[in-house]
């Protein structure tokens, strides 16, 4: 439990150095967020209102403060999950705005990272336990192949392929024109369609560094010691594969996939700009390019956090997986 | 532990043979670059009766061990003989009527206790696995039972609950020995079972082990490359070289009169437990690569008594595979040199 202790510690600083950053970033950035406000305004709507620029300012919490000022504000109002007002969608919260699209990334990424992790380990073992059988031999090189390209490039030939091409997929967006969001049949299921074919594209690009990587250490596993006891004591090959070699070949890709998670977190943006998959990822850019720091700066901040409650919830399955690491 | 205990202890007075090895050859890899580390090796193992396998590091020992239980994994095959338990050729059998012979006919403890259990489960629940695997019992009643063979051992039954990390090494291998008597099975292999472990607890083990085969009646194939070892606990027993047997013989003969040189120079190798301490000899040179082993005998390029000396005898050592003979009764060699003698005399 110390151990967990100290993880925590760690897990806290790792949040406060994301946040400083997230403060930081925005500000090394060219332009300004009430430039961006201010380019809808024709020139002759701010020589009407002479007054406009300050009102704005005012509106934004700006004023001229020192950078060290800000930042105590800042991490202030972070802790009361206020993020301050969305300027491309003024005047909605930005927590607002974070509050309608997450849903959608969360659901996105965690079903497709789960599904990538399922099928890669599961065909990893599998791989490993008949080496050179079918799955090896078909599906280890199929997904090899997969994972070589980058996301955003699967998501394009997906996309093209059985979107545009074929018809099987709805080409954008995360529910069909006319449908309103809420907890109804025509909405899910609608939202359902929409999201199969950019979950598709995650699981096929990163499925394939799991299917490596728990092959080769279901092969070094398969030689202990235990695993060949357990062919001794009579039982069934599929519980020696699962619970023998495999349930102890999981341990270390296992600890990789918070670090794949990361990358899947990075990748997100690209494959919902790709669907115009009103996401975190899609709104994150859509907030970059209209200056809307506050926004970007939300959803940063929330992706960070994400990306380290996913450290700490592996951390914590490792303790559940491993019981060498509760007593040590 | 009673309920155990009262069982078997009836068996030993047929002396029926219960696994039969004929002229056993097993295979790593294949063609041209295939490693044969054990050819046609002959062994019989009768109910009740504990029969030494003894042999330097890299004989084929635990070869043979996992060819009894059909477990030998890829790139290792059998490629000829058979082996026969109860009379029925295990070679070709279907995969689940081996899966059922396993454990439930023949268990095996394996030499490495610190790598032999699963570190992610718990000891209680691989007592369950095995027993599961070949019996309708409910788990709770499977636990019991872990418990009772643990306390069989002489390890407290709580312990079904401990990660085998939380033992001792003593106290997994001991883990695995009850895991071993758990279906109660007729041949248990013993594969170097002590030489991870310190004498003390190694003397202790074997005692215990003595005591259950007493007790439960098991036959025992004890593989060792501590002769000394083999020479206090078994009734019979054979060595091997270089994937041969040279010499099987019961083990008081084989202790006072060991005819093969290589079984000679073996119980020279190591210090009498009683007596004065002798300039102990060992065995010059090194075994044989399998990939390419000696013509003839195969012992004979580290063999004292193989030199062109004796130009008719040297030809026949160094081109003509031996055959093993008896020279008395229940004591087989395999050397051209005892044969000469035997002519002679």
């Amino acid at each position: 439990m110390r151990w967990f202790a100290r993880r925590l510690a760690f897990y806290v600083f790792a949040i406060w150095v994301a946040l400083t950053i997230n403060f930081l970033l925005p500000r090394l950035m060219p332009g300004s967020p009430l430039g961006g406000l201010l380019q809808h305004l024709t020139p002759s709507q701010l020589s009407a209102n002479p007054g406009i620029v300050q009102t704005y300012e005012a509106l934004l919490g700006g004023g001229h403060h020192s950078i060290w000022q800000d930042y105590v504000t800042y991490l202030h109002r972070i802790a009361h999950f206020d993020f301050g007002i969305s300027t491309s969608n003024y005047p909605t919260p930005v927590s607002e705005v974070v509050g309608r699209t997450l849903p959608y990334s969360m659901f996105l990424v965690g079903v497709a990272f789960l599904l990538a992790f399922l099928v890669g380990t599961g065909i990893g073992m599998v791989a490993a336990w008949r080496r050179g059988g079918a799955v090896d031999s078909v599906f280890v090189p199929v997904f090899m192949v997969l994972s070589a390209f980058p996301a955003f490039f699967t998501a394009l030939l997906g996309l093209y392929l059985f979107g545009l091409k074929l018809h099987w997929f709805p080409i954008q967006h995360a529910y069909d024109n006319g449908v309103i969001p809420g907890f109804n049949w025509a909405f899910l299921s609608s939202a359902l369609r929409h999201s199969e074919l950019p979950i598709l594209v995650v699981v096929c690009a990163y499925a394939g560094g799991w299917v490596l990587n728990m092959r080769t250490v279901m092969i070094t596993t398969i030689g202990e010691d235990y695993v060949t006891m357990a062919h001794a004591k009579g039982l069934r090959d599929r519980r020696v594969m699962t619970r023998y070699a495999g349930r102890n070949a999981i341990l270390p890709p296992l600890n990789g996939f918070a670090a794949l998670f990361a990358s899947a977190v990075g990748g997100l943006v690209f494959v919902e700009f790709i669907f115009s998959y009103p996401g975190a990822g899609y709104t994150l850019q859509q907030a970059v390019l209209g200056n809307d720091y506050a926004l970007a700066q939300a959803i940063l901040v929330v992706l960070s956090v994400c990306v380290i409650l996913a450290n700490l919830i592996m951390d914590v399955l490792n303790l559940v997986l491993d019981p060498r690491l509760r007593t040590g | 532990m009673t309920a155990l205990a009262e069982e078997p202890a009836v068996r030993r007075t047929s002396r029926k043979a219960l696994l039969e090895l004929r002229q056993l050859a097993v295979e790593y890899g294949s063609g041209a670059r295939g490693v044969r580390a054990v050819d046609g090796v002959d062994l019989e193992i009768r109910e009740g009766e504990v029969v030494g396998l003894a042999g330097e590091s890299g004989c084929g020992k635990t070869t043979v061990a996992n060819a009894v239980l059909q477990i030998l994994r890829p790139p290792a095959r059998i490629v000829g003989g058979s082996v026969l338990y109860q009379g029925e050729d295990l070679v070709g059998k279907k995969p689940e009527e081996l899966r059922r012979f396993r454990w439930r006919n023949v268990s095996m403890v394996f030499q490495s206790a610190m790598n032999a259990l699963n570190p992610v489960m718990r000891v209680g629940d691989q007592f369950v696995d095995a027993m599961r695997a070949h019996e309708r019992i409910d788990r709770r009643r499977a636990l019991a039972r872990a418990g009772e063979l643990l306390e069989l051992v002489g390890i407290d039954r709580r312990r079904v609950r401990a990660y085998p990390h939380e033992l001792s090494g003593g106290m997994r291998q001991r883990v695995i020995i009850a895991m071993a008597l758990s279906l109660n099975p007729d041949l248990v292999i013993l594969d170097e079972p002590t030489t991870a472990l310190d004498v003390v607890v190694q003397r202790e083990i074997l005692q215990q082990v003595e005591a259950l085969r007493r007790d439960f009646g098991f036959a025992v194939l004890f593989i060792t490359h501590d002769l000394s070892l083999l020479l206090e606990f078994a009734d019979r027993i054979a060595i091997m070289y270089a994937g041969e047997l040279v010499e099987t013989a019961p083990a008081e003969r084989l202790g006072t009169n060991p005819r093969h040189p290589y079984t000679q120079r073996l119980l020279q190798s190591f210090p009498p437990l009683s007596g004065p301490l002798e300039r102990l000899s060992g065995i010059p040179g090194s075994p044989p690569d399998l990939s390419d082993p000696p013509s003839g005998c195969r012992f004979h390029p580290r063999c004292p008594h193989c030199g062109p000396e004796r130009p008719e005898l040297y030809g026949r050592q160094t081109t003509e595979r031996p055959v093993l003979r008896e020279v008395e009764p229940g004591h087989r060699v395999a050397c051209h040199l005892v044969e000469e003698e035997e002519e002679v005399a």
